[in-house]
């Protein structure tokens, strides 16, 4: 005992002996088994989550089609994706419109229910908690829109819409242009009451009761004051976390997609940057031009939430 | 709701109108149904008799209920060219295996970046942190290549080993550590004599049981929901999921089929989530990021 404080007096007195370095480089020995302990877990993280991000860049810059030897070809791919490919910018419309429906839509039904939700009994809290939660984690449970949807009169929409006269003929709501994107939306929004939903009614439980009381002596009014000036900026963090995973979220819809419509969908209607993405990175094995696609996709993503972080730093400001 | 309030151990009145209320409820009520009814027909198609699914005009309830479709469901699974059993078995230990190590890995990492100080911490961590603000699909095409430099395509371990690396579990476990377990325990136990491994496993685990069984349900969640992946092509490996898919992909004629096979998919996961839900919640308490 008295030897370990000895030691930890003398590191503290040596410290101001050393150049940053030296002590950075004490401080790594001391720590060996941190390191130990992080090793194998960041080697996966690096290897399959941050390598491939740094490939991708390299590799947008060259003509790589996994055979022959690649040749750098700098900005050539971002030229051709934007000057040239009308898919691409189709897809990119797509995606935008996409995301920028379901990323917000979705973020403020799950802050919206949760804070429904909030002041339920614990127990009818659980099982609403449920009913929203189920479709994001139920796999592929989103076929059965197809069902529902299908483009036969014994499919229930077509069916109920033929018998009570609205319509003639069925529509093939799958293969119709017009119907293929304002559906797929819908099904996303469906599944989107994930991560961030359950994060919302944590920070929602989270808030200090007696903020409330505070605030009911203080003159808060309603509940809609109560909900931006007192239980908004106590969750913060949370705001914050549940942003990044709609955000995220929103973006990766292209399997659900692809299962509902096909690939590609009708007249590429609902066809994404992820879409374009799969077709050359995986059908034509164009993995130069498929990175810049991702490189792209990736500055999309990352840019519009550190944006929306941004924003969310002003909540209750 | 506003009764409940007063009744609580504070005496203060909140603000809470009764229009207030009416509406909450109403908006509640219109979005639970939007995603409940979808889910509630699901499962009417999978106990609805042949009769029932080809009748005109449709109906949302089921008048008789069979099982006749789950009949239907194992009888495909026979013919299948590859035995199902094999697919479940792909999935089952795709799943454990890959959540196991995905535990061990995570919770070990996310000890130290909690609770050890050391040069490039927070240089790790940021990097995680932003790793969750892109979606994976970004990554497949050059994890690709990797995974076929490295001789894993194909293999198990293509689905297994980057189910060990996710950053929301690792986020999600540090983030918990950082509230959960008080510094001073983990300092007595160093003084003692306690390595940091033991005082990982022994003092710090078991305060953090909530973030570790959320992390099971996230990993085991993404695993076993997992498709068709890019990382294999022979049908032998091929998931449980991918087996569903092909059948629900035959077509309407086998709409009963594939509603009972959805049913089946979807209770794992929702029955774990029932079990766990507390806990979750719990650990969602100190999800929040600070920028």
């Amino acid at each position: 005992m008295s030897e370990k404080a000895a030691t930890v007096t003398k590191k503290a007195v040596a410290r101001k002996d050393m150049t940053k370095r030296q002590w950075m480089w004490k401080e790594m020995r001391r720590n060996k088994v941190a390191y130990l302990m992080v090793a194998p877990y960041m080697l996966i993280f690096f290897l399959f989550t941050v390598v491939p991000v740094i490939a991708s860049i390299l590799i947008s810059l060259t003509n790589f089609n996994l055979l022959e030897l690649p040749d750098i070809v700098w900005l050539d791919n971002y030229v051709q994706l934007f000057c040239n490919d009308d898919i691409f910018l189709l897809s990119a419309k797509n995606t935008f419109i996409f995301a920028l429906i379901v990323g917000p839509v979705s973020y403020f039904m799950s802050l919206l229910v949760a804070w429904f939700i909030n002041e339920l009994s614990p127990r009818i809290r659980a099982i609403v908690t449920l009913i929203f939660y189920a479709p994001s984690i139920s796999g592929q449970v989103y076929v059965i829109w197809q069902y529902m949807f299908s483009s036969d009169r014994y499919g229930f929409v077509n069916g109920t819409l033929i018998n009570l006269g609205f319509i003639n003929e069925e529509i093939a709501f799958f293969e119709d242009a017009s119907y293929v994107m304002p559906l797929c939306i819908v099904v996303a929004l469906w599944m989107s009451l994930g991560t961030s939903f359950l994060s919302f009614i944590a920070g929602l439980q989270g808030v200090d009761r007696s903020l409330y009381e505070a605030g009911a002596v203080d003159g808060i009014k309603n509940r809609w004051q109560e909900l931006w000036y007192i239980t908004l900026p106590s969750m913060k963090p949370q705001l914050m976390f549940g942003a990044v995973m709609s955000i995220t979220q929103s973006f990766g819809f292209g399997a659900v997609v692809t299962a509902l419509c096909g690939f590609p969908s009708v007249d590429y209607a609902a066809h994404t940057i992820m879409h374009h993405l799969e077709d050359y990175g995986t059908q034509r094995f164009e993995t130069g031009y498929s990175s810049a696609i991702a490189v792209i996709l990736f500055a999309v993503m990352v840019g519009s939430n550190l944006l929306v972080k941004k924003v969310l730093s002003k909540v209750g400001t | 709701m506003a009764k409940k309030l007063r009744t609580r151990k504070h005496k203060v009145v909140l603000n809470r109108s009764k229009g207030g209320d009416a509406g909450i409820t109403f908006m509640l009520v219109v979005l639970g149904a939007f995603m409940f009814l979808p889910m509630l027909y699901c499962v009417m198609q999978a106990l609805k008799p042949l009769d029932e699914l080809w009748m005109f005009p449709p109906r949302f309830y089921v008048m008789k209920p069979t099982f006749a479709n789950f009949g239907d469901l194992f009888s495909l699974m026979n013919t299948s060219w590859v035995p199902f059993s094999r697919y479940i078995f792909n999935t089952v230990f795709t799943s454990v295996v890959g959540t196991t190590g995905n535990l061990f890995f995570s919770s070990l990492a996310a000890y130290a970046l909690a609770k050890i100080k050391f040069p490039g911490r927070n240089v790790m961590f940021q990097t995680v942190q932003l790793s969750l603000m892109f979606h994976a699909t970004v990554t497949t095409i050059t994890s690709f290549v990797i995974m076929s430099a490295l001789g894993l395509t194909d293999t198990y371990w293509a689905i297994i080993i980057p189910a060990w690396g996710t950053s929301l579990g690792l986020y999600l476990m540090k983030q918990f550590m950082d509230t959960a377990v008080p510094d001073t325990v983990l300092e007595s136990a160093r003084l003692d004599g306690a390595s940091e491994l033991k005082t990982f496993w022994v003092i710090a685990m078991p305060m953090v049981k909530p973030a570790w069984l959320t992390l099971i349900i996230y990993s085991f969640q993404a695993l076993w929901n997992a498709g068709s992946s890019i990382y294999i092509h022979s049908e032998q490996l091929k998931s449980f999921n991918y087996a569903i898919q092909q059948i629900v992909a035959g077509g309407i004629k086998r709409a009963g089929a594939g509603a009972a096979a959805t049913v089946v998919m979807m209770l794992v996961p929702i029955t774990i989530f029932i079990i766990t839900q507390s806990n979750i919640i719990e650990t969602m308490g100190s999800s929040g990021m600070k920028d």
